[in-house]
């Protein structure tokens, strides 16, 4: 085992470009127009380096990965960082979490050419008349901020899933808040400051939740003479008595499930996702959502596994309800950011679903899920942030025919589409039939209830491309240019890994596998054994197979 | 040691352990020199005199105590510290780190008091003046000011360093009134709204002038009960419980009510938001951070000394007190437009915050106690500090809807007041974190989960306000004929450095001051 320490590296690279691009001349420096254009460009070109220098170092850290290895966490650094409170700097990633640190990485650069324009503003494209744009006067935001803060939003993403010390996670979990909020707040669009705090108070009151059972936890863990701690590896073998054990367990969970968003705590997460510019809502429910559900697998399962047995039904019955409600509010949406990321919360449910049936394909399928949703619903919501860019508006009422206009456009949004509604072929296929399989060994009902979301995701995704890609071309479409060559760029490597995982899903999978292994041990779970083998069970044999046969 | 002076037929002179009491009297003696400057010194010595009498006078006794703290042979033995100057003063560890506190907070909040550029100085050329009258403005023409100001804030800080370090009750309330008459003075000089200063002043003087003499009945009945006013023979006489409980619990009660007065605990709060609003931002600054940490001193001193063995006693009230304050503080500063109000009940919500710690009853209590409040003094400086900057043209911009936009005119000031607010918040990587989590964590160990939720769920809530501050800086768009920030001379901006400092470094690396904490909790206090 290497001792490079990759994930402080991977980590500090992100944080290295922020404080860079903070050292460049700002906006008020004295210079011409052109000048500026200049500065801008450059903050923008060290963003793009510094998100690709990271992209680099995970793959290469990916590639010295061992899926069979016997320890839990690879890579693993740990320092003393608050003694009297038994706090350490411990990083250290298994299979879900090296997957999720990649497709972080894999986002960031398609973020920041997707988010070139962003931060110049420009017209409300929301729709909403404000009293400065009557003035005329489009707003100025400082492009360096917004690079910058996308930065430091990135150091935070891999340190929280490469956290093996539960308080160093609270840390990244809380301190994640401020850069989006401040990217919502001051670059969206609409009603980004309601949105703004709404999304920090409901994510700081789960976080806060949390901190209860974190502390908690560290007090349990100092009884019985022992040096209290929050070394995740010490205290997933602490035995807690059942009351305290369900009390911690649901301290986390609330916190996760408003991350992730879990119904009915949902209901920040469509305003934000609106309000956040395309770029900004990508990393929002691409991958802040994922630390929601990263947390369940992670945090709740593992250290509180009796408590999850006793909480799964519950769990079930709000992921079913959040798979169906989120589908059929989706359709009716009449702005089409808000139908993604209604979208989102569906999806999330069958996430949530696939971690607690406890079946090794259910929980490797929502793993990989997270990877392929944050894939297809960002190109999703980049390619409706270029259409929206140009038409300056996110209602889906306003557009229509932008097929014959911009077919690239519009056949690079049906892919991802229709990545979003599951077609075989395409990545997300694999996990949600994973998922689907995983659930209906165990819990039948579900499954079926589940499968129902699947064709509701038909509906939405597939009216509203009818609605603006098809039939007659209208006036404000007519003169919409097709994509730029920086646009294509952006979205092209999620098209392209949305495609190669739908086919080959292997190396994913292989790296996830043996980690879901573990946590499904840690749980005391097996995989039920069907009384009959049905087609459908044979299936699922054959692609566990092709899973586990590395 | 009363056996001596009855055996003895001449009075001896009593044992005066000087070397240990040189922090307190550095700073007495400095502020009876700053008497002597008003009095001989012309008028245009005066100010630099006092600022390095003061400064000088506060940096000297930090020194010593740094050095008491560090001499070994006090500690000798095991001893958590030393009883001295007959029994009235009580010199151990936990209260050298409050001294010390007290001390760098006093020096930070002195360099506001001190700023007098142009127009930020705070306080009034003539205090005697009515408001309004032709007198004001030929004081303001000719310029006078009060250098008074400086050798009242070393009468106040003398008390402050005297509060928690009292052993006896007496002392200690002799304390409490030379800490608070200097405070009621200084709160009605404020420069810019005088009737309002001078309300906070007479509203100041008429409560703790009713909550002093509770705590004196207080005492009377302790008296009564124990037969003295030590706090280590009012433990003895607890624990042989064989006198009337009523005057022990009447006693409690009342010298309880005292000091939950002074720290702003509900039902005793009413009066911290008018008396922040109407003082002197630079007093303000001075009573939010170190009357607050010198009064949890005395509180600590006295109720785990004093009745530590009477934890169950005690403690059902203290939590009923706790949690009230920590809801009122929070609900009410949702609905605040004042700037200083808000931050005034942030303090309410922030005292019931360390009160979580005081109840745990331990050492980590009193070291998770000690440390939120170093922690919590400093942001809050940074904040007044701020406060003072940021002006339009009746004096400082208090309504909050003067403030939309502040961060687009003056990023690096709205950046820090956000920065500090962040901290009220209790967000990681700041030092209100590490506190909150210091008094949480020490408040679960000594059972206390409830309070903790309590306290979690009313974070949650304060941090509304706090965002609805920085959404309005940093989202809004600033008014034509908004405030300006003034350019602040060295003082100010160092006090707002050390702020900002302090707040990070403490959120990053609380290692050393933790360390220093628990060392100096480790045995609590002495009896």
């Amino acid at each position: 085992m290497s001792t490079f320490p990759w994930l402080t590296v991977a980590g500090a690279i992100p944080l290295v470009g922020a404080l860079a691009i903070m050292f460049t001349p700002g906006r008020s420096a004295p210079g011409s127009v052109a000048d500026r254009r200049a500065r801008d460009l450059l903050v923008k070109q060290i963003a793009l380096a510094t998100t690709i220098v990271t992209l680099a170092v995970t793959i290469a850290m990916a590639v010295q990965f061992k899926p069979g290895s016997t320890q839990q966490f690879q890579f693993q650094q740990v320092y003393q960082w608050i003694p009297q409170f038994g706090v350490h700097y411990a990083v250290g990633v298994d299979g879900i979490a090296l997957v999720l640190i990649l497709m972080s990485a894999v986002l960031m650069p398609v973020v920041v050419l997707a988010s070139w324009n962003d931060a110049e503003g420009g017209p409300d494209p929301a729709g909403v008349t404000s009293a400065r744009a009557v003035r005329g006067t489009p707003r100025v935001h400082s492009v360096k901020s917004y690079f910058a803060l996308m930065l430091v939003l990135e150091t935070m993403m891999i340190g929280v899933f490469a956290a093996t010390d539960v308080f160093l996670f609270y840390v990244f979990f809380e301190a994640m808040l401020i850069p989006m909020y401040f990217m919502i707040g001051s670059y969206g669009v609409g009603q980004r400051q309601y949105a703004a705090v709404k999304f920090l108070l409901y994510s700081l009151l789960g976080g806060l939740l949390m901190l209860v059972a974190v502390i908690a936890l560290y007090v349990y863990s100092g009884e019985h003479g022992r040096h209290a701690t929050f070394l995740f590896s010490s205290l997933e073998h602490l035995a807690l008595s059942p009351t305290a054990s369900k009390w911690l367990f649901l301290g986390f969970f609330v916190a996760f499930a408003i991350k992730a968003p879990l119904w009915p705590f949902h209901t920040w997460l469509p305003d934000a996702a609106t309000s956040a510019q395309p770029g900004a809502a990508v990393l929002l429910v691409g991958v802040l959502d994922k630390v929601g559900t990263f947390g369940m697998l992670r945090y709740c399962l593992e250290l509180f596994p009796s408590a999850s047995h006793t909480f799964t039904p519950l769990v079930i019955v709000l992921s079913v309800i959040g798979i169906l409600y989120g589908a059929i509010v989706a359709i009716g949406q009449r702005d089409i950011k808000r139908l993604i990321a209604y979208t989102s919360v569906s999806h999330m449910g069958l996430i949530t679903l696939g971690i607690f049936v406890m079946t090794s394909q259910g929980q490797t399928g929502a793993t990989l899920y997270m990877v392929n949703h944050g894939f297809a619903t960002g190109a999703l919501f980049i390619i409706a942030g270029f259409m929206v860019a140009r038409r300056r508006s996110q209602l889906i009422s306003d557009y229509g025919g932008v097929q014959k206009v911009a077919p690239l456009l519009a056949g690079l949004f049906l892919i991802a589409g229709l990545a979003g509604l599951a077609m075989p072929g395409l990545s997300t296929f694999v996990s949600e039939f994973l998922v689907l399989v995983g659930t209906f060994t165990r819990y039948e009902v579900a499954a079926v209830f589940a499968t129902a979301g699947i064709i509701l995701a038909a509906i939405y995704i597939l009216w509203m491309y009818q609605r603006t890609m098809t039939g007659p071309v209208r006036d404000e479409v007519a003169s919409m240019p097709d994509l730029k060559p920086r646009e294509l760029w952006a979205v092209a490597p999620l098209i392209a890994l949305i495609i190669a995982l739908g086919v080959y899903p292997k190396p994913v999978l292989d790296i996830i596998n043996p980690a879901v292994h573990r946590t499904l041990v840690q749980v005391h779970r097996t995989d039920p054994v069907p009384p009959h083998p049905a087609p459908a069970a044979r299936g699922v044999h054959t692609a566990r197979k092709q899973g586990s046969s590395a | 040691m009363t056996g001596t002076i009855a055996a003895a037929a001449t009075i001896p002179a009593p044992q005066i352990e000087w070397s240990l009491l040189s922090p307190m009297l550095v700073v007495f003696g400095a502020a009876i020199i700053g008497v002597l400057v008003e009095a001989f010194a012309p008028r245009l010595m005066r100010r630099p005199l006092h600022i390095v009498v003061t400064l000088g006078g506060l940096a000297v006794a930090f020194i010593l105590a740094v050095v008491i703290a560090a001499t070994d042979s006090i500690f000798a033995d095991g001893k958590p510290g030393r009883v001295v100057a007959v029994g009235t003063v009580g010199v151990d560890r936990p209260t050298l780190f409050i001294q010390a506190t007290i001390l760098v907070l006093a020096f930070v909040s002195v360099l506001l008091i001190a700023e007098s550029s142009h127009e930020v100085s705070a306080f009034t050329p003539q205090a005697a003046a009515v408001p309004g009258s032709a007198e004001e403005r030929e004081g303001l023409l000719a310029g006078l000011s009060h250098t008074e100001v400086y050798p009242l804030t070393l009468f106040a800080v003398g008390g402050m360093l005297l509060f928690p370090a009292a052993n006896d009750l007496l002392t200690m309330f002799i304390a409490l009134e030379v800490l608070s008459l200097p405070l009621y003075l200084l709160c009605g000089l404020a420069r810019r709204r005088r009737l309002l200063s001078q309300e906070a002043a007479m509203k100041y003087f008429l409560l703790g002038a009713f909550s002093s003499a509770f705590f004196i009945f207080g005492v009377a009945m302790l008296y009564g009960y124990s037969g003295s006013v030590q706090l280590a023979a009012i433990a003895t006489a607890a624990q042989s419980g064989t006198a009337s409980a009523t005057l022990l619990y009447t006693g409690i009660a009342l010298l309880g009510l005292g000091l939950l007065f002074k720290i702003g605990a509900v039902p005793f709060h009413a009066w911290k938001p008018d008396v922040y609003q109407g003082s002197p931002t630079p007093v303000t600054a001075l009573m939010a951070s170190c009357t607050l940490v010198s009064a949890f001193g005395a509180l600590l001193r006295v109720f785990y000394v004093a009745f530590g063995q009477l934890t169950w006693d005690w403690r059902p009230v203290m939590w009923a007190v706790a949690i009230v304050t920590m809801l009122l503080g929070s609900v009410v500063a949702i609905t605040q437009t004042d700037v200083k109000r808000l931050l005034a009940y942030s303090s309410i919500a922030q005292a019931g915050y360390v009160l979580t710690g005081v109840i745990a009853a331990n050492t980590a209590g009193l070291s998770g106690s000690m440390f939120y409040l170093a922690a919590y003094g400093f942001a809050t400086i940074g904040a007044f500090a701020i406060v003072t900057l940021v002006r339009d043209r009746g004096g400082e911009a208090a309504h909050l809807s003067s403030w939309a936009g502040l961060g687009k005119r003056s990023p690096l000031v709205a950046g820090l007041f956000a920065l500090f607010l962040i901290t009220f918040a209790g967000i990681p990587l700041t030092s209100g974190f590490s506190g909150k989590f210091a008094v949480f964590s020490a408040a679960i160990k000594g059972g206390a989960l409830p309070l903790v939720i309590v306290g979690v769920v009313t974070s949650a809530i304060l941090a509304f306000p706090y965002v609805r501050v920085i959404v309005l800086m940093f989202f809004s768009d600033p008014a034509p004929d908004g405030p300006v920030v003034v350019r602040p001379s060295a003082f100010t901006g160092v006090a707002v450095a050390a702020g900002a400092a302090v707040t990070v470094i403490l959120g990053i690396i609380p290692e050393p001051l933790l360390s220093l904490a628990n060392h100096a909790a480790s045995q609590l206090f002495v009896r």
